[in-house]
């Protein structure tokens, strides 16, 4: 297979192909858009074609990265071109171990979310989909991007269609939500852009004075222990409000349940994740000095437990299971801060683990979410109740799928769960055997809602006649399925093509750039 | 098949080479994987099944019909309670509506494949007994994770404990399949039922088959998933769904110790290998060792039910009988005990663990059995008399008596899997005698049965030979595991570690005494118990009702056939294990057959606990232990007899309230009721009202979010009505702050 790609050069065009290929996408609904009404049936089912098809090219191009980069190590594809000379911008990406698994779930599940959204959306289709199509490239250009100001660039890119996806087709409060949304992650990330320019200055050439804003450029500097703390507090805003961690999390339950499908499902399973990859990416091989402070790490790891047992415990007492599904993201994310903080290939491994399972059952929860609104137009689980009998199809999906997020063993969840504790293990043991508490109450909150929806009497008489999943539904969850079972089952490929990049990770933030920060004392 | 074994074989041998030196290589144990991947193949072919015909057969609307009934009952039945309706749901187990259109290959598909399956181990047994391996035959299939220090295989392992947990699950499991066929067929859930069903065995197969801690913890969980779906498996009813979510949840705290237990393994030795943790034991502080036995023992008392995490397993009978008989009876409730056998090499290096897991065995069969002395629900009965007999295993294994743990497992599969039958069988009977007339009498209730001799004579002299077993008389199979398991614990209290170690202050020793003290007790309280509900249930006269009476008859014989091999296993399964001063007394049979069979797996471990040396009791002492047990037995069966009038019973509508203790007992000491006030209300409260209105709501998003954009919003305003358009105003403000400023500086 990789002497295939070799021969069509597929490493030299496949990174730029991907970003350019949904914005090909968006130009052709846009000229349809202007020429066309997408509020009507005909020409809507036609951008839709248009759209899912362009995704699905997208995911057909990407998959060959599984292959020409089984290694996992270094840098893979990249490209590097001057974009703003001046100030030391270049087009500068590329794809590593980190990347490559966030890329390929990126490609894998947009397709999905256009058919998610299949029947949904009804107004202004092509708009929606043209913002679709522009957030995929913002949200690969943030995993590729080798080039800082880049980095922003795309960082931006991907919130603004986000911010009118759930501001123009949310639900009711989705002015205040989008609003909220938008505002946090501004306030988070303008900090960072403040970051990003004191590095590319100070990485900047000594004689002609023109700032590099070149990853590996910033890679080599070293700061003094004031401006590398700083810097690192700026990155984590952004991150953590992403991410999000506890206590920046309160954005989330209220964009998620306004969002349409496909915005909650892009949202948890992609943007939650630039988040927690921007630690790995920058604020942990950036400013390791600040990043491994004993008490900066002390205090993110509690904030990641914190939010581990919260997130479950919100989760168990929400009405509306949108709402649910998002307290439970907040709890699933303070695994992941877990393992990265804790620092150990295997815990690192885990989090990057429990990223993609995230992605795939967390998207997967809110489809089915989705579907069941779409039927009934209520997200209440006390609307429902017994609807197993009725739906049985719908009722074993969200069964599994439901299962795979509480981390049963043989399906994706407990893979990474599993990496991340016996890995921090390791380095915090405390707490770690409090975070694994988080088990238990996800099992409550999870199995208390699906009693609540599936089982019980059937006493509503709304719910007698729900129809069963359609082809398009079964067609759009059977991916999703399927991939919780193999990563549950056979997760080594996936693990191989990582280890590298964490590996590394591990490796250079124990050490300090160029061994200059040596580890801090007190850590075990 | 041979095209199969030819395409998968060579790729297992590829990944095994170290398995080409095995004496079992070459046999039919290469065939290993098929044993669990046959019941999965049911699985698929059945649930396919049940989704598919549900998709097609249009809209069936069973509540539909079933709330018309209720309130028709409402209407001209004034008399019943609205208390009575919720309590009958739990009382009423069978729910015959329309036979699924599937049923047919469904019957034929679940209980082969679990058949096949036992003859392949049944196979492998042969084969084993002519290799004697002394090392565990391992199949590594596939690497499962692989990252860092970490990794884990995809891999089976065949030993002589494996084995004997194999023989039970699909032995055992194939007569509870085929019993269910009859007991479940007229159910419209047929195929998702056995889909279920197909789905333990594989994943308790995968328990019991696993040759490192991670992948049996795929099947540990993999069977609590299973038993959550079966005991919900008539999920209309919300006690039914509350109880299969109730034991899940309670086994997920037990999951957290064996996770914990996990991580420490791995922080220690760098391996959770079967092999590796027992090569590595040694070099571990007796603390570490101690700790992760604990942690595991927590998972062991979540799943197999013990004090404090028992309260599951009662609310299972929830759940269709067969399954109560198959996964809270023989196979899923003892993985425990496996567990701790199975971990041997870490609990014979902690005394202290030992005694906690006797003690905690001791505690739980006592306590059980007082509660299963005031139940009349016969299947609750049963229930607790599990949760008893569970603790005797755990005593066994705790003071390191392996091959008592396990023989007793092995026996309580034969007579609690018959007794459970025999109760499904009952219940069958009552149930369409009930369903005859359209009463709403509780069909599981001893008090609405007796005389049942009478019209079930088969199913009565099996369930005798059950009870006789359990109670401990001779020669039944009961008699001969609950002795060794009484002889080991009084042995042990002199000249082992364990009576050497001290627990929380209390000598070993004493503390070993007062464990066989607990144990002779509760063996009275068994015996009790048990002849309590045959009392009540098969003699006197008969309380369900003139009208349907002549209903009652014996189950079909797919449902009798299978009782009848479980009855002569019951009878007959002590001759697995007889003791040598049996056999000197009557050589009927092989002495200690199972002790050397499992020698190789539990023997040095075994033991270790003795310094180095096998139990020795003098002829005399070792005579006296059987007599008391025998005497106990014999006596609470009499005690019993002559105490219980069955004639002065009353059928449940018409009896009066518990008071005093036996109130105490009936309510079960109001554990239930303790954990929801201590431990679930103020979790549901706290989380609602402090965390989420609280914390959430209130001080993140109300106090800093929402009020930093208020007060954006404050400057905002403020800013704006200082624009007041009016010239004058502006230039008095130029002046006031050109003032200030020159002042400012000049005065600094």
């Amino acid at each position: 297979m990789s002497q295939l790609l070799d021969s069509i050069g597929y490493q030299s065009w496949v990174l730029p192909a991907l970003l350019i290929i949904p914005l090909v996408g968006a130009g052709v609904l846009l000229a349809l858009a202007v020429r066309g009404n997408g509020d009507e049936a005909g020409p809507a089912r036609t951008a839709r074609m248009i759209a899912f098809f362009t995704l699905l090219a997208e995911f057909i191009v990407s998959i060959g990265l599984w292959w020409s980069f089984e290694s996992g190590s270094g840098w893979h594809a990249s490209v590097n071109i001057p974009w703003i000379p001046t100030w030391g911008v270049r087009f500068s990406i590329g794809l590593d171990g980190f990347a490559l698994m966030m890329v390929l779930l990126t490609t894998f599940l947009m397709p999905l979310t256009v058919l998610g959204g299949w029947t949904s959306v009804r107004t202004k289709v092509h708009s929606y989909l043209i913002l679709l199509l522009v957030m995929t490239t913002g949200m690969l250009g943030v995993f590729l991007a080798r080039d800082l100001f880049l980095f922003y660039v795309m960082w931006e890119v991907m919130l603004v269609p986000m911010y009118f996806i759930i501001g123009i087709w949310g639900g009711e409060r989705r002015i205040y939500a989008s609003l909220k949304f938008f505002i946090y992650t501004m306030v988070g990330s303008i900090l960072m852009l403040v970051g990003i320019i004191y590095i590319g200055i100070q990485a900047g050439s000594p004689i002609t004075g023109a700032p590099d804003f070149s990853y590996a450029a910033a890679l080599g500097q070293s700061f003094s222990p004031a401006a590398s703390f700083w810097l690192f507090g700026a990155f984590f805003l952004a991150f953590a409000v992403k991410v999000p961690m506890f206590p920046f999390h309160t954005w989330l339950p209220d964009a998620h349940v306004e969002a349409p499908t496909a915005g909650s499902v892009i949202l948890a399973s992609i943007m939650l994740k630039m988040g927690t990859f921007g630690f790995l990416r920058f604020a942990l091989p950036l400013f390791p000095g600040a990043a491994m402070d004993p008490t900066v790490r002390a205090i993110i790891l509690i904030l990641a437990v914190i939010a581990i047992i919260y997130g479950a415990l919100v989760a168990l007492v929400q009405p509306d299971f949108k709402k649910l599904v998002a307290y439970s993201s907040v709890s699933h994310m303070g695994f992941v801060m877990l393992g990265i903080f804790a620092l150990t290939v295997e815990s690192v491994q885990g989090a990057l683990m429990v990223m993609i399972n995230h992605g795939i059952s967390t998207g997967a929860l809110f489809f089915l979410v989705g579907m069941i609104y779409e039927r009934r137009h209520s997200r209440l689980i006390d609307s429902y109740g017994g609807i197993a009998r009725v739906v049985p199809m719908f009722a074993a999906a969200l069964t599994l799928v439901a299962l795979s997020s509480i981390a049963l063993p043989g399906t994706n969840g407990f893979v990474g769960e599993f990496l991340v504790l016996i890995g921090a293990f390791k380095t915090f043991p405390v707490l770690t055997a409090i975070a694994a508490t988080g088990v238990i109450f996800a099992a409550a909150y999870m199995l208390w809602a699906l009693q609540r929806i599936l089982f019980n009497k059937l006493d509503k008489d709304e719910n007698r006649h729900l129809p069963d999943l359609n082809w398009r539904e079964i067609g759009l969850l059977t991916p999703l399925i399927a991939a919780i079972i193999w990563i549950g089952v056979y997760p080594a490929p996936v693990l191989r093509r990582m280890e590298s990049a964490a590996h590394d990770l591990v490796q250079r933030v124990e050490r300090g750039p160029q061994g200059r920060f040596p580890r801090p004392e007190g850590l075990p | 098949m041979t095209v199969l074994s030819a395409g998968i074989l060579p790729l297992i041998q590829h990944a095994a080479p170290a398995a080409g030196a095995h004496p079992l290589a070459g046999t039919v144990a290469d065939w290993l994987w098929l044993v669990p991947l046959l019941p999965l193949l049911g699985f698929v072919i059945n649930g396919a099944l049940s989704l598919f015909a549900v998709a097609h057969t249009g809209p069936s609307d069973p509540d539909a019909g079933h709330g018309d009934v209720a309130a028709h009952d409402h209407a001209d039945a004034g008399h019943t309670l609205p208390g009575d309706v919720a309590s009958g749901s739990h009382g009423d187990d069978h729910h015959p509506v329309a036979r699924h259109r599937f049923a047919g290959i469904v019957s034929v598909v679940g209980p082969l494949m679990l058949a096949l399956s036992f003859v392949l181990t049944a196979a492998m047994f042969f084969a084993m007994r002519s290799a004697h391996a002394t090392e565990p035959f391992i199949q590594t299939y596939f690497t499962w994770m692989i990252t860092g220090e970490l990794n884990l295989a995809a891999a089976f392992q065949l030993d002589q404990l494996a084995m004997v947990m194999m023989l039970v699950i699909t032995g055992v499991g194939t007569l509870i399949h085929v019993f269910s066929v009859g007991y479940m067929r007229d159910d419209p859930g047929y195929p998702r039922y056995f889909a279920y069903l197909n789905l333990f065995v594989f994943f308790m197969l995968v328990l019991v088959m696993g040759a490192n801690y991670p992948v049996m913890f795929i099947g540990w969980e993999g069977v609590g998933l299973c038993s959550y779906l079966l005991i919900g498996f008539w999920f209309s009813e919300k006690a039914n769904a509350d109880a299969g979510k109730k034991a899940f949840i309670v086994n997920r705290i037990g999951d957290f110790g064996f996770l914990v237990a996990l991580m420490m393994l791995f922080a220690h030795l760098g391996t959770m290998d079967f092999q590796g943790v027992a090569a590595g034991a040694p070099q571990m502080s007796t603390g570490v060792v101690t700790a992760i036995c604990l942690f595991l023992f927590l998972g062991c008392v979540g799943k197999s039910a013990q004090i404090p995490l028992y309260v599951w397993l009662p609310d299972a009978m929830a759940g269709p009988t067969p399954v109560s008989a198959l996964i809270h009876a023989a196979t899923m409730v003892t993985a425990g005990v496996y567990l701790v056998a199975r971990s041997s090499f870490l609990f014979s290096l902690a005394p202290v663990a030992g005694l906690t897991v006797a003690l905690t065995g001791a505690l739980t069969a006592l306590f059980a059995a007082t509660i299963g002395l005031k139940q009349w629900d016969i299947k609750k009965i049963l229930a607790y008399s599990t949760v008893s007999q569970l603790g005797f295993m755990f005593m066994a294994v705790g003071v390191g008596a392996y091959v008592a743990g396990i023989f007793h497992l092995a026996t309580h599969a034969f007579f609690k899997a018959l007794l459970f039958l025999g109760s499904g069988s009952v219940i069958y009977a009552m149930h369409a005698a009930y369903h005859k007339t359209g009463s709403h009498e509780d069909a599981q209730d001893v008090r609405n049965m007796g005389g049942l001799r009478r019209f079930m004579p088969v199913t009565w002299v099996l369930m005798w030979i059950a009870t006789l077993a359990i109670a401990g008389i001779p020669p039944f199979a009961g008699f001969f595991s609950k002795d060794e398991i009484l002889t080991s614990v009084y042995a042990r209290a002199h000249g082992s570690t364990l009576a050497e170690a001290s627990w929380l202050g209390i000598p070993g020793s004493a503390l070993l005494y007062f464990i066989y003290f607990v144990g002779i007790v509760t063996a009275l309280l068994t015996a009790i118990y048990m002849t309590r509900m045959m009392l009540y249930t098969f003699h006197g006269p008969n309380r369900t009702g003139e009208a349907e009476r002549g209903a009652l008859k014996e189950a079909p014989w797919v449902m009798t056939g299978p009782l009848v091999l479980l009855g002569v296993l019951s009878a007959f399964g002590g001759w697995f294990n007889l003791p040598k001063i049996f056999t000197d007394f009557l050589p009927v049979g092989p002495t200690f057959a199972l002790e050397h069979w499992l020698d190789p797996v539990v023997g040095e471990q075994q033991l270790a606990v003795t310094h180095g040396e096998a139990v020795h009791l003098s002829h005399g002492t070792e005579l006296l232990l059987i007599g008391a047990a025998i005497v106990v037995a014999i006596a609470g069966i009499v005690v019993a007899w002559r105490m219980l009038k069955p004639e002065k019973l009353v059928p449940k509508a018409d009896s009066p309230a518990d008071e005093g203790f036996e109130r105490i007992f009936a309510e079960k000491y109001f554990v239930d009721e303790g954990y929801d006030r201590a431990i679930v209300q103020p979790l549901y409260r706290g989380s609602r009202g402090v965390l989420w209105r609280g914390v959430d709501a209130g001080l993140i998003d109300g106090f800093f979010v929402n009020g930093t954009a208020w007060l954006a919003r404050a400057f905002g305003w403020l800013g704006s009505t200082a624009q007041t358009g009016a010239v004058g105003t502006y230039a008095w403000v130029v002046v006031l702050g050109v003032v200030a400023v020159i002042g400012v500086f000049t005065l600094r």
